[in-house]
């Protein structure tokens, strides 16, 4: 073994610049393999966390004819959960309505929640601090599109239980900053008790929020753990993953070509080496073992080349983040201005084997031909 | 003395019951609804949708019969030629040419504008009598463009109104209402509708050019212009049907 190691460090070193060529296409694919795994599960961890701190709580307890993705059944999707059931829930109360900014039309949600409610990070205590009569807390991206800030008052527009419109000033109490654009794009916040009077749907809500991730059954409504109502995101990160392994997979296979073309150039131009080491009392499966371990040795080559500069960017970039550009934010997922990647050891290690095992096997595909050599025919540098 | 007094009392009594009085807040309604109502009824009309930037009008021919069944298919511009709604009691349906479908409009849907306008599908739904939703009183009488007109107020008795309540301006000689208000339940004027261009189609009065307006929003609202009206003309059954949407 350590006779094969010498032997392949000797006449990898000796191939000169067509080493370190593969050496660097390969490492370049270490790098980008991780940097951008590390993006998507740094993404993914920053979704979730911000995603349970400012929507999700512990888990929702939703009433059964609301549905979120289906905007029609906001109209009649709420209903009484019965009091003694409520102990650790918020209550959230959906209803659309309309605001009238600058003369223009915007629709929008209006969302009721307890104003001293602590599970989600709304700054919902602005609105009991407030002297307003109708006071709201909106989200940055719902006061640019509204050009609203904190202070301003603005129309709104809704209708009652029974369908009657009604219009009152509202007053924007807080602006928030969060990445969650689905707590924010076109939605105000306001007390849910003020909300009720309005609407008069007395004690009525359209989900609560847990602070315990403990289930809670009761008749008409359906619990969703904090899992269940993470999946979306898990599901979205995993495509990503998929899509983006699209990109490294075709990296790899141009690296992993370079060392299966350099293979099959060294076996034929080497055939009188290889005779020789037959002759000497090698078996043929040694030498196809040493020529294995040649192309194996490019992908540690690689891995040492791709730490030398992969590390120090890695950490720099752990700790500055990378800056995600304005309109992604807007998306219905959780994007935070700048987003930290993050490198699990699995994911390093598991990156490792990726690549050695898939040199190891291009190495081994050419080298095959070895054990098939006449050794005299080898030595006189035929042509096999 | 005591006599003269009583004298007094009685012929003021007597003249009162002598002088003119007028018609009352719900029989000037009723007088509106019986002149603007008819059996059959072929609108030929223009809708115009002013925007930001410009204006699109749209013509369309509608038919209707009583209060509740209706009939509109759009005629122009291209983009909307072919578009079908039917409309029969509580019930509106929407065909649309390009995807060759028909849909049922409900719920939250009616509350979506009509082709972008300031009118709702359910402004349009809207065929309770007035008298059956609100209580009405005579507020006042001033004069509109010129003529002479009674200011009604109208107050939801019902919780299910769509608007709280409205103000309604009738011109007294022709019982035709020239402009009509509606507001919030906090007193909020919601939109305003002004009528205009008022003409005789076979006995009764009629405005020819109506324009919707959202208070709330920027913009001069939507016109609907009336270029032909038969009253009263047969009006075949199958129009009335929902199979005559794909026709």
């Amino acid at each position: 073994m350590k006779l094969a190691f010498q032997l392949a460090y000797r006449n990898l070193m000796g191939a000169g610049l067509r080493t370190w060529l593969n050496v660097g296409v390969l490492s370049f694919a270490y790098v980008l393999i991780i940097l951008l795994n590390g993006i998507l599960d740094g993404w993914n961890e920053q979704a979730r966390t911000d995603t349970i701190a400012w929507e999700f709580g512990q888990g929702q307890l939703r009433y059964d004819e609301y549905d979120p993705y289906d905007p029609f059944t906001i109209l009649d999707g709420h209903a009484v959960l019965p009091a003694e059931k409520r102990d650790g829930l918020t209550p959230v109360l959906l209803r659309q309505g309309t605001i009238y900014p600058e003369g223009r039309m915007l629709s929008t949600l209006i969302k009721g929640i307890d104003a001293n409610q602590t599970i989600i990070t709304i700054p919902t205590a602005k609105l009991k601090e407030s002297d307003a009569a109708l006071p709201v807390v909106i989200g940055k991206r719902m006061a640019e599109s509204a050009n609203l800030k904190e202070g301003d008052e603005v129309l709104m527009r809704w209708r009652d239980k029974h369908g009657t419109y009604d219009a009152a000033k509202v007053t924007v109490a807080a602006v928030f900053d969060g990445n969650v654009s689905t707590v924010d794009n076109g939605q105000m916040w306001m007390d849910i008790e003020k909300l009720r009077e309005i609407t008069q749907l007395e004690q009525s809500a359209t989900y609560y929020i847990a602070s315990t991730d403990v289930p809670v059954k009761a008749e008409g409504w359906t619990y969703f753990s904090q899992d269940e109502l993470l999946q979306d995101l898990t599901d979205m990160i995993e495509m990503k993953k998929y899509s983006s392994s699209i990109m490294y997979g075709m990296l790899l296979l141009i690296a992993l070509l370079a060392i299966f073309d350099t293979q099959v150039l060294s076996i034929f131009r080497r055939q009188r080496e290889i005779g020789t080491y037959i002759s000497l009392g090698m078996t043929r499966w040694k030498v196809v073992t040493l020529f294995t371990f040649e192309g194996t040795m490019y992908s540690i080559l690689a891995t040492i080349v791709g730490s030398i500069y992969g590390i120090p960017l890695f950490i720099y970039l752990a700790n500055t983040g990378m800056g995600m550009p304005e309109l992604s934010q807007d998306m219905g997922v959780a994007i935070a201005e700048r987003i930290y990647p993050v490198y699990s050891v699995g994911l390093i290690f598991s990156t490792v084997l990726l690549v050695v095992v898939s040199a190891t096997i291009v190495s081994f595909l050419p080298a095959r031909k070895i054990a098939k050599m006449n050794p005299v025919d080898a030595l006189k540098g035929k042509m096999q | 003395m005591k006599k003269t007094a009583l004298f007094t009392i009685i012929g003021l009594i007597a003249m009162s019951f002598m002088l003119p009085t007028g018609p009352s807040a719900s029989q000037i309604i009723q007088k509106v609804d019986d002149n603007m109502s008819s059996d059959t009824r072929i609108t030929e009309s223009q809708m115009i949708i002013h925007g930001r930037r410009n204006s699109r009008t749209i013509t369309s021919i509608g038919y209707s019969r009583g209060k509740y069944d209706n009939f509109t298919e759009y005629l122009a511009p291209e983009r909307e030629k072919g578009t079908k709604m039917l409309k029969l009691k509580d019930y509106l349906w929407i065909y649309s040419p390009s995807s060759d479908r028909t849909i049922q409009l409900s719920g939250h849907m009616l509350r979506q504008s009509v082709m972008g306008s300031d009118l709702s599908y359910e402004d349009m739904m809207e065929d309770r009598k007035l008298l059956d939703i609100y209580n009405a009183e005579i507020e006042g009488e001033e004069e509109v463009d010129g003529k002479k007109v009674w200011r009604l107020a109208l107050t939801a008795k019902v919780d299910d109104a769509t608007y709280h309540s409205r103000k309604l301006w009738v011109e007294q000689e022709r019982f035709v209402p020239l402009k009509e208000d509606l507001f919030a339940k906090s007193g909020q004027l919601l939109k305003r509708t002004v009528m205009s261009d008022i003409k005789k189609v076979d006995g009764k009065w009629y405005p020819h050019k109506m324009n919707y307006k959202d208070m709330l929003k920027d913009g001069q609202g939507t016109d609907f212009v009336v270029t032909k009206m038969q009253i009263n003309v047969p009006i075949a059954d199958e129009v009335f049907n929902k199979s005559n949407l794909k026709k």
